[in-house]
Parts: structure tokens; sequence; C-alpha cells
């Protein structure tokens, strides 16, 4: 059982890092994870078979810095944002004392030519800790229905 | 083929230095490569041999718009068969990748071998004495379509026509000698994703021929010094000029002036992860890069230690699907497993060093949109189609690719 007050916080920890990936606050984005927190973006199909391969993955902060440099420095492709829609978490307490949080997600994406669509929906497989009374993503699995990506996947999801 | 189906497209006089940017758009120039290409005298990639490991295993795959399904049967034979149902046409397998004793249509319940032989239909004496097949019908005379399959290096290739030579004419000495390097061992399945770009599938089949981009468009590669074209590197075309290997070697960089200027080499910081440039040295020939290609939509990709399986499927004339299969040894270590993984970030619809290749092909569909008679113009490192080895700034390749097109094509 997770408390009302502790489910309250970890709501808003979670609508907070989509808040910053859709307002491009994409460089506080890694401040979301432990330092040795592992990020992937993963097809439902490769994450049920366990394969170790999937669209994007970060192992630690810095190399989720690296992603935000890279798109902010060196990758080309046209301007876009996004928009993720969360649904309410179902939240179970692990016995190593992390919680395990699942919330599936809508993500529209909007080009600079107009149009909003969507580009992606899945599940959001969340490991939270709490270090120095602060939440923090021990690992974020983002599990997407598809494994088709729709031109690129460049900003973190 | 009918009159209807054959553009009257008359190649500029330059040659292969010069492209009609038509060939991406015109729904006539589509209608005309699904016949005369891909089902044409070429093979063509459907599927890896380890997809179907064991009899009763089959996988599914495409030739151009063709639905295909690969088995492999009681004895261990692979047949590969086109996916329609002999009686009304629907596909017989819909799973992606699936094992059965034999192929039944849901629709009215025939049923094939392996093989693709029709064994039964459903009510074929009818009910109660009325209804039925006619007297004559004969099971015999009904089948799955089979074409043509040939396994290379763990690759399962297929083809519609009596005239594609064998495959290892097909791909020439060279190449098979480059696959062989790569794939001539047991591999497993790391992952598999697709992208969808907007752009015509030959677009991207020029992209991955195009030494000459990689390292200005891709400024990951040239800022962090994995691939440039002053490293030792080249461009080897087959005899033919149909297929293409271009490799560098990351240890022989002799930095060039010549990079002074490009916005791409100008972010000089280190990565804040330097991990993901880890690898370990696995082949003695010094090849760090290397991005081979088989005509028309095959990509063997070895970055560092990532290795991969591109192919490519028109789904229109402006809409290309492009599969990335990542790919480990089967004797791998976990660590070299999980060396491959990360360095599977580099490539892929998300690849830090390839991912502007899910829309530069698409600003090419939209910029030589509406041109009329305008067309490519493509002489960097010549007219002609030849080797280039010992410089990348070239687009053989691309010519290459054109000159085989255009024999295949008939224009």
């Amino acid at each position: 059982m997770i408390a009302p007050e502790l489910r309250a916080r970890i709501e808003d920890f979670l609508a907070g890092i989509a808040r910053a990936i859709d307002d491009d606050a994409l460089e506080s984005w890694p401040d979301f994870f432990a330092p040795d927190a592992i990020y992937r973006i993963v097809p439902r199909a490769d994450y049920e078979a366990g394969l170790p391969v999937g669209i994007l993955s970060c192992q630690g902060q810095g190399m989720m810095r690296d992603r935000v440099l890279a798109l902010r420095t060196a990758n080309i492709f046209e301007a876009h944002t996004y928009c993720h829609l969360l649904a309410r978490p179902l939240l179970e307490r692990a016995p190593d004392g992390t919680i395990a949080a699942r919330s599936n997600f809508a993500l529209y994406r909007t080009q600079q030519a107009g149009g909003t669509e969507l580009f992606a929906a899945g599940k959001y497989l969340d490991r939270i800790v709490e270090r120095e009374g602060a939440l923090l993503l021990a690992g974020r699995d983002v599990v997407l229905e598809s494994r088709r990506v729709d031109i690129l996947i460049v900003l973190p999801i | 083929m009918s009159a209807a189906l054959a553009p009257d497209l008359r190649w500029p006089e330059e040659g292969v230095s010069r492209v009609p940017f038509r060939l991406y758009s015109d729904p006539a120039v589509y209608a005309a490569e699904q016949e005369r290409l891909f089902r044409g005298p070429l093979w063509h990639y459907l599927c890896l041999e380890i997809d179907v490991p064991n009899p009763g295993d089959y996988c599914l795959g495409e030739i151009g718009e063709v639905p295909i399904v690969v088995t492999r049967d009681e004895d261990g034979a692979l047949h590969a068969l086109v996916n329609r149902c002999a009686h009304k046409g629907a596909l017989v397998c819909l799973k992606e990748r699936g094992h059965a004793d034999q192929l039944t249509c849901v629709y009215h319940s025939w049923s094939y071998d392996l093989a693709g032989r029709l064994k039964s239909v459903a009510f074929r004496h009818g009910l109660r004495g009325k209804g039925g097949m006619p007297e004559d019908f004969d099971l015999g005379a009904h089948r799955l379509q089979p074409i043509r399959l040939a396994v290379f290096c763990g690759l399962v290739f297929g083809s519609f026509s009596a005239a594609t030579p064998d495959i290892e004419t097909f791909l020439g000495p060279f190449v098979a000698g480059v696959l062989r390097r790569n794939l001539g061992r047991g591999v497993k399945r790391l992952g598999r994703h697709s992208q969808i770009i907007h752009n015509n599938w030959k677009l991207y089949a020029e992209n991955v021929r195009d030494s000459y981009h990689a390292t200005l468009l891709h400024t990951f590669y040239t800022t962090f010094k994995i691939n440039r074209l002053d490293m030792d590197g080249g461009m080897i075309l087959s005899d033919d000029g149909r297929h293409s290997l271009s490799y560098s070697k990351r240890d022989a960089l002799r930095e060039s002036d010549e990079y002074a200027n490009v916005h791409s080499a100008q972010y000089k910081s280190g990565l804040h992860g330097p991990e993901l440039l880890e690898g370990f040295t696995e082949f003695d020939d010094g090849i760090t890069h290397m991005i081979q290609t088989v005509f028309p939509t095959l990509t063997v990709q070895l970055t560092l230690n990532s290795l991969a399986v591109r192919f490519f499927t028109p789904r229109g004339v402006d809409r290309t699907e492009l599969h990335w299969n990542y790919l480990g040894y089967a004797d791998d270590s976990p660590e070299q497993t999980a060396i491959r993984a990360r360095q599977a970030n580099l490539t892929g619809a998300a690849g830090l060093v390839s991912l502007e290749d899910g829309c530069i092909n698409e600003f090419v569909q939209r910029g030589a949109a509406g041109s009329g008679e305008a067309t490519e113009f493509l002489e960097m490192g010549g007219r002609d189609v030849a080797s280039s080895d010992g410089s990348r700034a070239t687009e053989t390749g691309i010519r290459g690719f054109w000159q085989a097109y255009r024999g295949v094509m008939g224009w």
C-alpha cells in the first residue's frame, strides 16, 4: 500500500518529467534520474522477448547529458515539439524499498509545418527511489507499443 | 510488360552522373519498378536464416509490394512462397514469425503443406451430397506460388525470375568475401525496429552508397572521430558496380585541414558517457566502420562493434520502411553483447550518427517536388563507375546504383 501523500508526490514527480520534455527544458531531464540509472526506449515485442537492444539506451546520467548535448549541437532534424498525456500510475513497493510505477502514455508530436499527430503510445516502467528527501528514477523503460518509428526519435520520450 | 506500365523516360545524355528527379515521384515509374526490378532478375533479401531455425517455422517477408512467406519443411529445406491463397488471394500466414504443421488460410480453410502444395479444401465434396467442387477439381493443380530461394551467410534471398544468376555470381567474389567476413559465422538477434521515412525507396538506396555525405551531415561521427574522410578508407564497388563497400580505419586518422571549416567538426566537447564508444577489436584488417550494400535494398553495417542488417521496403512512391536488425555473434560473451547493445545507439531510428537519414531523404523528396525535367548532379569523384580505394569523397557508389538500375529498368 502506498500512502496517498506519497502517491501524490510520485504523480507530481512523473508529471514534472513530462513537463521538462514538453517545455524544452531538456537540460534538466537527466536530473530526474539517479547517476547510474538506465533509460531505455524499447519496442514492446523486443521488451517481451527480453532482447538487449532497443531503439535507444542511456547507461547513466552521462549518456543522457550526451543525448541532450548531441541534439542541441550535432544532430540535424526538423523542429518539433512533444505533448505527453500520462495515465494514472500503478504503484507497487518492491522488497528492496524502491517503488515500481507503471503508467501508460500517449505522445503527440507537432512538426513545424503544423499538424499534431500521435507519435507514440506505450507505458513507462519506472523504478523510483527516494534520496535525501527527493524522488529519483533509478531506471526507466519506455516500452513502445509499435516497433515502427515515424521519421526519427531525437527528443527523449 | 504493358505499354501503360512502361513510362516514356529518356535518361539524360550525361549518363549516370545525372538522375531525373521524376524517378522519385512518378507513380508509373514506381509501378514499372515493381515488375521489372522487384520481380526482375535480382535476389531480394527476405529474412535471416535464424528466423526459421526449425522444421515447421515460418517467417514473413516482402519483395516490393508482394507478401512472401519463408518456410522450413519437415526435411529442413527452406521454401519461399507468395503469401497469397490460391483460392481468393487472402494472406495465408498472418503472424510475423510462427510455427505450423501446415499452412491454412483462415478464409475458407484451404490447407497447404510447408512446401506450398495444396493438401485439402474445406467442403470439397459439399455437404450431404450437395454443393462442393466440380468432379474434375484437382488438388494438384493449385498451390501457393513458389519463388526461387537462396541462402548466403545466413541471409535468405528470394527471386521471381528464372533469369537471376546463382547467388554467388550475383554477389560477385568481392561482396561474397566481405559478407563472409561479417556474417560467416553464427549470429543471434539482439533487437529490431523499423522507421517510416517519407521518401521514395531509391533516395535511401543512394543515401547508403553516399560516402560523401556521411561525415558532413552526420556530425556526431566527425565530432567524436568515429568516421572521417581523412581516415584511411575507401569505396569499393563490385565488378558490375551495383554493390558497394564503404570502409574506414579509425586508428589511421591523419587530421586534414579540409575539416577546419566543416561545421560538424567544430564541436570539441568530450562525451559525458565515453563508454558509449568503448569497443573491442574483432578483425585483424584494421577496419572499424563498414557499410556494405547489396543491390537493390540490403545493407550490412559494422559500426565499431555494432553489427546490423538493414533493408528497406517501398510503401508507396513517397514512403519507405527501413528495417534495422541488430545482431551479435552466437558465441559472444555477455560483455561483448553489452558493448554491441551500447553501440547500437549510434545507428537506428534514434541513432546518434544516423538519425538525420530519417529526414534528409524526405528533404530531397520535398525539395525536388514539381521539378519537371530537373536532375541530380553527381560528379563528386568523377563521372564514371569505378572503385575509389583511398578516398570516400566520391559519389561513385551512387552512380553504380544508377548504372545497375538503368540496366534492370531498360532505361
